[in-house]
């Protein structure tokens, strides 16, 4: 277990350091440099040259890269070259409503996944367990966005029960923040749900077919019971990986939703950075989301071994 | 006889739909798909205009025959990029010696740090949006997929009595990889190019839609959906129509690799 975590600590350490240098890199390959983009074309040749310089843009890119680094270690995440605001305080502050979000989404995903799965295996030979493959089938194809079109539609169009954007921060309002935070979550939530229930259903599947399952059967417990007491546990094995998997899934997949919404997350902050060519914070944002993701897989593999004894002994 | 696939046969029809629409859009559509007519824009569904016009007073329907077309050209750019590069990256993985191997498959895991959206916003900014880069950043992020299905079935066919009859024969890796593990691995490449299609139609929407990917005026169904957000009120189906031909893509190409897969692997029949 202890070589494992050291191995795993290991992989995620060169990871994250090979990633920043691909990050940096794609952006220092952009064809004309940071400033005159920033400025725009019409700025004259000093006023470049001095952006150049207030930013440190004309030293060496390896020099560049160990500041730019050195700075994301200490949470520093550097000054935007257009604002010219801090883009640590602004990368924290949206994060937190994208975490928000995206956990908002997991927990209805799993709230719909766990029994939506359970009962398509348990019935996958009857017609109700059919009809809710093909409904799974339906939601899996149905990506985000759209579902959050469709939502807003009927729940704030036609219903009229719920906002159909904004944002407003927990503590503000907290009944606010829960009447806006519902679509956008339902949306996140339903199609990750319908993704998580196939594989809900396939573990439980494998579960049914165990042995155990049988004996504790045959001790007379019913089927249901048999599948709670015994079942579960074992089938959380899989589950809890692709769990993991969907969660960096919803994290990018939460940029698109936050544009249908107008949510300020980073995937706003990300593509407000893109439409005004604010180089720095792309890179920034980029680098964040790439390190929640690796760090997310990281944890991923830990809690799988954490969770299946088996895997403790020998390596894949 | 064999039992007919359901999937199968669902996936392939829906599928067979999308591309001869593609292919008839070629020679005819309704009308022009990027013809303006203030004179009748928002017009609803009618005789003349089957699923109505959009703000711009443009063919509904036309534009949707037409955007088929790039949803089925950015897919297979974007599968073909990481067929090319994954499957033989998979079997270089499953014939060479432990740490090569090791190493592509780390190296591997790392670009699924990169999703293919994150890539296609990075290829945005730094080249500016196109349809050339989302097809590229989507085919790029579909490569360890690629490389990881190959890997694990030309292990197995590495494993094989053939292939350790032909390399007790002297026969070089090379002739080996070609003559004996591709044509072993057709059938899971298949598969996989399905599921990847349905995921890069997905992420061609998202990225239409957020303006990363086809440019206007050519039709895209992402950017049909973005461009009805302003009239959810008043004309939801400018979302609808758009809406639903992704929905349809996706679960066609999802289908279609479910039914597929069984095929190749009849015992798994029972499972999905």
């Amino acid at each position: 277990m202890i070589l494992r975590l050291i191995e795993r600590t290991g992989v995620l350490l060169v990871s994250l350091a090979v990633s920043s240098v691909l990050v940096f890199a794609f952006m220092a390959v952009l064809p004309g440099d940071p400033a005159r983009v920033a400025l725009g074309v019409n700025a004259s040749e000093q006023a470049v040259a001095e952006l150049r310089q207030q930013f440190g843009l004309d030293r060496p890119l390896t020099t560049q890269y160990v500041d730019w680094l050195g700075g994301l270690l200490h949470g520093d995440l550097g000054t935007s070259y257009v604002s010219k605001a801090e883009i640590g305080p602004q990368v924290f502050d949206r994060l937190q409503v994208t975490l928000l979000l995206v956990l908002a989404g997991m927990v209805i995903a799993l709230l719909i996944a766990v029994p939506a799965g359970t009962l398509m295996a348990a019935r996958h030979r009857k017609v109700s367990g059919l009809a809710l493959s093909a409904v799974s089938q339906i939601g899996v194809a149905v990506p985000a966005f759209l579902a959050g079109i469709l939502l807003i539609m009927l729940f704030a169009v036609k219903l009229g029960w719920l906002p159909a954007n904004g944002w407003t921060p927990p503590a503000q309002d907290p009944a606010m923040f829960l009447q806006q935070l519902i679509l956008p979550a339902l949306a996140l939530g339903l199609v990750q749900g319908a993704v998580l229930t196939r594989y809900v259903r396939s573990a439980v599947l494998d579960v049914l077919r165990e042995d155990y399952l049988r004996t504790a059967r045959a001790k007379g417990l019913r089927p249901f019971q048999a599948l709670w007491r015994h079942g579960l546990r074992n089938a959380a094995v899989p589950v809890v990986t692709v769990l993991g998997l969907q969660l960096a899934t919803l994290l990018i997949g939460a940029v698109v939703v936050e544009r249908v919404f107008v949510i300020p997350g980073l995937g706003s902050l990300l593509l407000d950075g893109v439409s005004n060519r604010d180089l720095l914070l792309v890179q920034d944002v980029v680098m964040v989301l790439v390190i929640a993701v690796l760090l997310v897989n990281f944890l991923v593999d830990l809690l799988y071994v954490a969770l299946d004894p088996r895997l403790r002994v020998g390596s894949r | 006889m064999r039992r007919l696939n359901p999937s199968l046969v669902a996936g392939g029809v829906i599928v067979g739909i999308i591309v001869l629409m593609a292919l008839v859009s070629f020679i005819w559509t309704p009308y022009d798909a990027t013809f303006v007519d203030p004179s009748i824009r928002l017009a609803k569904p009618s005789w003349e205009h089957w699923f109505g016009t959009d703000k711009f007073g443009r063919d509904v329907l036309s534009q949707i025959m037409v955007g088929s077309r790039t949803t089925l050209f950015v897919g297979v750019v974007a599968v073909g990029v990481a067929a090319v590069i994954g499957v033989p990256l998979g079997i270089l993985a499953a014939m060479v010696r432990r740490w090569p191997s090791e190493f592509i498959m780390r190296a591997n895991d790392l670009v699924l740090a990169f999703p293919a959206l994150l890539l296609a916003i990075m290829f945005g900014a730094v080249f500016g949006a196109s349809t050339l880069t989302a097809m590229i950043a989507i085919g790029i992020a579909s490569v360890p997929s690629f490389a990881r299905v190959i890997r694990s079935g030309a292990l197995q066919v590495m494993r094989t009595e053939y292939v350790l009859a032909a390399r007790a024969a002297g026969r070089q890796p090379w002739p080996i990889a070609v003559r004996h593990v591709l044509p072993n691995v057709t059938s899971l490449i298949t598969v996989q190019a399905s599921v990847s299609f349905a995921i890069a139609v997905l992420a061609e929407a998202a990225l239409s839609f957020l303006g990363f990917g086809t440019p206007p005026p050519t039709p895209s169904w992402g950017r049909m959906l973005q461009e009805s957000q302003e009239f959810l009120f008043s004309a939801p189906r400018l979302a609808i129509f758009p809406g639903v031909a992704i929905a349809i893509a996706v679960l066609g190409f999802n289908l279609l690799g479910d039914g597929l897969r069984d095929r190749f692997d009849p015992k798994l029949e029972d499972r999905r």
